[in-house]
Parts: C-alpha cells; structure tokens; sequence
C-alpha cells in the first residue's frame, strides 16, 4: 500500500496538489478551533492576501512581467461582491458572489491586458499602475453607487446550519461567523492553488516559461507570444478578482482607501520574498504580509512616532526587505531554499556543480531543477 | 468659449510639466530600458526638502536649487548603489529594485514629514492674469513653469547635441559594447544620465507642487501621466515625450473641466490603452523594430 501510495505521489501531479490542498485546509481548520476571532481575522486576511500574491507570482515568475494594479483588481472583485450583498438583503449564494466578482475582474483584467500584455516592455506595468492610481477615482465618481469615499457595506449572511451542526458533531464547538469567513476563504486559497499549480505544471504553464526565457525561441516553437502573455495576465487577475471578493467578505467593506497603491505594491513584496513563481513562497509572504504589520507599528509607536507615522514603518520594511532579497538573495525564501537541497543533492551524486549556480543566479525562478542545466537566456539580454 | 480656452491654457502648463517627467523617464529608459517608476517619489522627497527648507525661512529660490541639487544627487546614488549591481542581470530586477525604491521613499517621507497635505508657497502670482476684464487660466507661475520648463529642455538639447559629454552620453545609450570599445566610461554615462533625469524629475515635482498641496503620494499620477505621455511619444524620443506631454495635459485638462476630476486617472488608462492597441510604437513610429 504504502509503494502503491509513493507512486500515486510520484505520477499524479493532480493528486499530489489535491492531498497538500487538502491536508492543509485540515491544519487550517484545526487551527481555527483553538484561536480567538481577532486571529480568525487575521487568517482571512492572510488567505486573501495569499490568494492576490498566488496569482502575481505566476504572472511574474513564470511569465516574467509585472503587474502593479493587483490591488485595483482585488477593489473591482471587492465592489462587485458588495454591490451582490447590499444591507439587509443578502439572500445571493456566496459561490455565485465569488463566481461572479472573478468574471468581472477577468474582464477589466482582459481589457486592460489585452491592450498591455502582449507587448514585451513596461507596457504591462505602466497599465497596471495606471489602473492602480484610477480605480479609486471610479468609486469617487459615481459616489451614488459605489459609495464614494466611506465606501460599501457588505452584509454577510448567517452560518448556514449544516457548517454548524458540522462544526458541533466534529469538534463540540460553536463555529463564529469570523471562523466561518475564515473557513470560506482557505478554502477559496485552496481551490485557486492547486488550479494555479495545475497550470503551471502543464502545456500552459511550459508556454508561459518558454515566453520568458526565450521571445525568438518560443516564437520559433509555434507559440504566440501575444496570446501568452495576455492569458498569464488574465488568470492573474482572476486570481486577483477571488481574493477581492474574500476582503469584502473579510472585512466586510469595500472602500478606495483599502485599496491603495502600496497595496498593490506590497503585494509585489510578498511575491518577491517568497520566490518569484513559489506559490508556497507567495503563501509565506502573505503571512508577513498580515503578521508583520502589527508587530513593526508596535514598535514604532513604543519608540515614540504618532499613530500615523508608526503605520508606515510596515511599508518601510516591505520596501528595504524587496531591496535586499533582489541585491542579495534574487530567488527568495523559496527558491534560496530549493538551491541549497539542489546544491546538496549535487554535492551527494558528485554532479557537476553550474546546476545550482544558475539556479541563484537568475530572477529567482525555482520552478523546476531540470530548467536549470539548460543554458537558458534571460529577457533583454541578447542571444 | 472662455471656459474652452480656459481648460486648454490650464491643459498646456500641466502638459509642461507631464512632458519634463515624460523626459525623466525617457531619458533613462534610452540608457538602460528601465522605466524608474520611483522618478515619482525620488521628486516627492525633494520637493519635500525644498518645503522643509522654505518653511525654516529660507526664500523659495533656495528651495527651488536645493531640490534640483538633491535630485542630481539622489539620481546619481541610486544607479550606483541599486541599479548597477544588477545591471548584467534580467530587466525584471532592475524594475523591481526601483518598486522598492519606491515604497521605501513613500514610507521614509511619510515617517519624516507626516502624512499630511501641506501647502507649497509659489513666487509668482497663482491668480489667472486680467485680459480685456475677463481672468484667463495663464498665471504668473504658470508662465515661470512653462518658462522653467522650456529651458532646462533647451540646455539639455545643447548638452546633448553641442558638448563632448552629451555625444559620449549618447554613444553609451545607443550601444554599451562599443562605446566601452571607443573609451567612453559608460558606467560614469549611465550615472550621469541617471542623475540629469532625477533632475528633471525633481523640477517637475517642485513645479506642480507650486501653489498647491503636497503629501507623500502627490505625485504617484504624476507618474502614470508622465508614462502615458512618454509612451504616447514611443518611450524612445525626447521631442515625442514633450509632444505627448502636452497633448495628454490638454487632454486630460479637458476630461477634468467637462466630465470631473475624479476620472483624470481612467482617462488617462484610457488613453494609454487606445496608444497601446492602435499604435504601440508611439504616434510617431515609423517602422517596426525589436530588440533580439
């Protein structure tokens, strides 16, 4: 049983993405019962933002571009999903909710991308920042709709019953409606993980990569560059749209003033620590993303700076941490982590050493060990 | 009639200035294919230290010198210290040292100066001059800011046709092996060219400022109008980034006095993505080229 089970891991890349899925919404669910609402919270807050960061990672690493406007993305999937759960009637299933705040998203994404995406440059990021600054100028402007400056309400529905009798048969407890939202938005994490790592793993994801590494080799190989890079930006705004969707139902708000610049920026630096193209690494970031905050405005308040000021350390730190890792570490956590097991795996089999050498040496790009023997050309340099 | 030619006088002084940021960033994209978004915080701080100083008692002029030095001199610094350590690296890094860049300044100004919106004193007249008993749109500064304008463009045409330094600038931008091969120190180039956008960035910083309010994030849509303007001129060209600068202020200008301001941004989104989809050379691209 247990070689039967080795191989199944070994051969189905489905299966291997479904059981980690799985396993980790069981740690997740059973983290849920020991910790207080405001963790709960917290949590949400950290799947969202893992969901946005799972997206912009396979954009960046394995495509090679930049989007700068994921924030304004997430604020389109936000508003949408509001605007489905206005006060006192919240009667809309949640899945259409998400289902419906994703396609919309996706069509901002595909227009915007459309137009952007498939030109090689800083097209892609200048559109994006573009979107980042305009979006809330949108929710100024028809103030009547979407709430102007305080924003819109969103009004979640109760528990359904069979999570908590559920909930109640399994554990004994009661489930909150902030475990709950939690629950809701891990499992959302899950579902978009293991579709962004099916992708990746796949003729799509070979394409993306293939784009990246090579533009005349790729094109030479049959693949339309354009195209390519259009649908990579797409399934990241997507991906963006989910995690809107989750912050309104997390936070229970849409408004301009949570989705800022820095937002989409910070997201970039969960992204950028993490490992460029890791989604494991992306979740990692979002985990600072939620817990460093409150630690580091502790600090600075403690060290005598106003409220307001000790709020901007968090971003402070972001920006110097994305600094250090491109200067010193350009793989990030991830991929400086899969170097070494490489490196040490080589030094085990007495392989020659260059495999581990370009692995560092590059973007930061882990995505695959094998890539790494083959000579491959960076973007812009000639070849 | 008035209120048209009003919203086009207003749109050509703000389209100076988005054309000398438009410049900034053409000027170092030609060297070095980086679009440095952190132009915008780079002249953000410095026309913050412009404010600092004014309000210490110093006479706007100071101020005024002070942010262009600070400018050069923070240009000059962050090509050695971020840009050129991964120079021989993918583009992508380069990008995203200068996003770093720009969250560390955005977050450094806010800690040092506050969050809050502050008032930039201008030295000319901000009210509209009297024309035949009706006010038009021209201000005294907002003839000093197409005036600045005009002439740092003028000299930095000269620097960059008439001298040594601006033919040797020139060489190092169009291609980095030969011009190493000819003695041109190309890394002392790339610095230079960094430093002489920086300082454009920072006059065009100080002159929006001028009259008006500043905070840390005043010139984050500076920043995407300059882009739009310089795309709009093919990224490549000084004169398209000056002609894109002013088309887009016109534009954007008309946007604000018929439609509202709110939608300035999206407008220029809009425009941006009509460039990109019809002419993503520039409107004054000729033939298509690409780098291999």
């Amino acid at each position: 049983m247990p070689a039967k089970l080795q191989r199944l891991w070994r051969d189905s890349v489905l299966g291997r993405h479904v059981l980690v899925a799985l396993v980790g919404l069981l740690v997740v669910l059973l983290l849920l019962e020991t910790v207080n609402d405001f963790r709960a919270i917290q949590l949400s807050s950290m799947a969202y933002l893992g969901i946005a960061a799972g997206g912009l990672t396979i954009l960046t690493g394995l495509n090679g571009q930049i989007s700068l406007g994921h924030g304004a993305l997430m604020a389109i999937g936000a508003y949408t999903a509001a605007l489905m759960l206005p006060d006192r009637d919240a009667s809309t299933p949640l899945p259409l909710v998400v289902l419906v705040s994703v396609l919309v998203t996706l069509a901002v994404g595909t227009a915007v991308g459309a137009a952007a995406a498939r030109l090689h440059g800083p097209y892609l990021a200048g559109a994006t920042l573009a979107l980042a600054v305009a979006v809330p100028g949108i929710a100024l402007y028809f103030g009547e709709t979407l709430g102007g400056e305080q924003g819109l309400r969103v009004s979640m529905p109760d528990v359904p019953v069979w999570a908590l009798d559920a909930e109640y048969l399994l554990t004994g407890t009661e489930m909150t409606r902030s475990g709950w939202v939690a629950l809701m938005a891990w499992t959302t994490l899950a579902v978009t993980y293991v579709l962004l790592a099916n992708l990746s793993r796949g003729r799509v994801g070979r394409r993306w990569r293939a784009v990246r590494d090579g533009e005349v080799s790729a094109e030479l190989a049959g693949i339309r560059l354009g195209r390519s890079r259009v649908s990579a930006f797409m399934v990241s705004a997507a991906a963006a749209g989910a995690a809107g969707a989750m912050l309104a139902f997390t936070v229970r708000l849409a408004a301009p003033s949570g989705f800022t610049l820095t937002l989409s920026l910070t997201l970039l630096t969960a992204v950028v620590l993490g490992g460029l193209g890791s989604l494991g690494g992306a979740l990692v970031g979002a985990a600072l993303l939620t817990f460093l905050p409150p630690f580091v405005t502790s600090v600075g308040s403690d060290a005598g700076l106003s409220d307001l000021r000790a709020a901007e350390l968090a971003p402070l730190v972001y920006g110097l941490v994305m600094i250090a890792v491109i200067l010193l570490a350009p793989a990030g956590i991830a991929g400086s982590f899969r170097a070494w097991r490489i490196r040490r795996q080589a030094r085990v089999a007495v392989a020659p050493a260059p495999v581990a050498a370009s692995a560092t040496g590059t973007t930061g790009t882990p995505d695959s060990p094998t890539r790494s023997t083959v000579p491959t050309s960076s973007k812009g340099t000639p070849t | 009639m008035q209120q048209l030619l009003n919203t086009a006088l207003g749109g050509l002084t703000l389209g100076m200035v988005y054309a000398a940021f438009a410049l900034a960033l053409v000027l170092i994209f030609r060297s070095t294919r980086i679009v440095n978004f952190a132009q915008a915080p780079m002249a953000m701080v410095t026309t913050f230290i412009a404010l600092t100083l004014i309000d210490a008692g110093y006479s706007y002029w100071i101020g005024f010198a002070a942010a262009l030095l600070a400018g050069l001199v923070l240009g000059a610094v962050v090509e050695r210290v971020l840009i050129r350590p991964v120079e021989d690296k993918p583009e992508i890094n380069a990008v995203i040292l200068t996003l770093g860049l720009f969250i560390v300044l955005h977050a450094l100004a806010a800690v040092v100066f506050g969050n809050a919106y502050r008032s930039f004193p201008a030295p000319f007249g901000i009210r509209g001059f009297e024309v035949g008993g009706s006010t038009i749109a021209l201000t005294g500064f907002g003839v000093f800011t197409i005036g600045a304008v005009v002439v740092v463009m003028a000299l930095l045409v000269a620097l960059f046709r008439f001298t040594d330094v601006g033919l040797r600038m020139r060489a190092a931008a169009y291609n980095q092996e030969v011009a190493r091969l000819l003695g041109v120190r190309v890394g002392r180039m790339l610095t230079l060219g960094w430093a002489l956008a920086a300082l454009v960035g920072s006059l065009a910083g100080i002159l929006i400022a001028g009259g008006s309010l500043v905070h840390p994030g005043y010139m984050d849509s500076v920043v995407v109008y300059g882009f739009v303007a310089a795309v709009l001129g093919g990224l490549e060209s000084p004169i398209g980034a000056v002609v894109g600068g002013l088309t887009l202020g016109v534009s954007l200008s008309f946007v604000s006095g018929y439609v509202g301001s709110e939608l300035v941004a999206l407008a220029a989104l809009g425009i941006l993505m009509l460039v990109l989809t019809l002419r993503p050379g520039g409107l004054f691209s000729q033939a298509a080229e690409r780098r291999v």
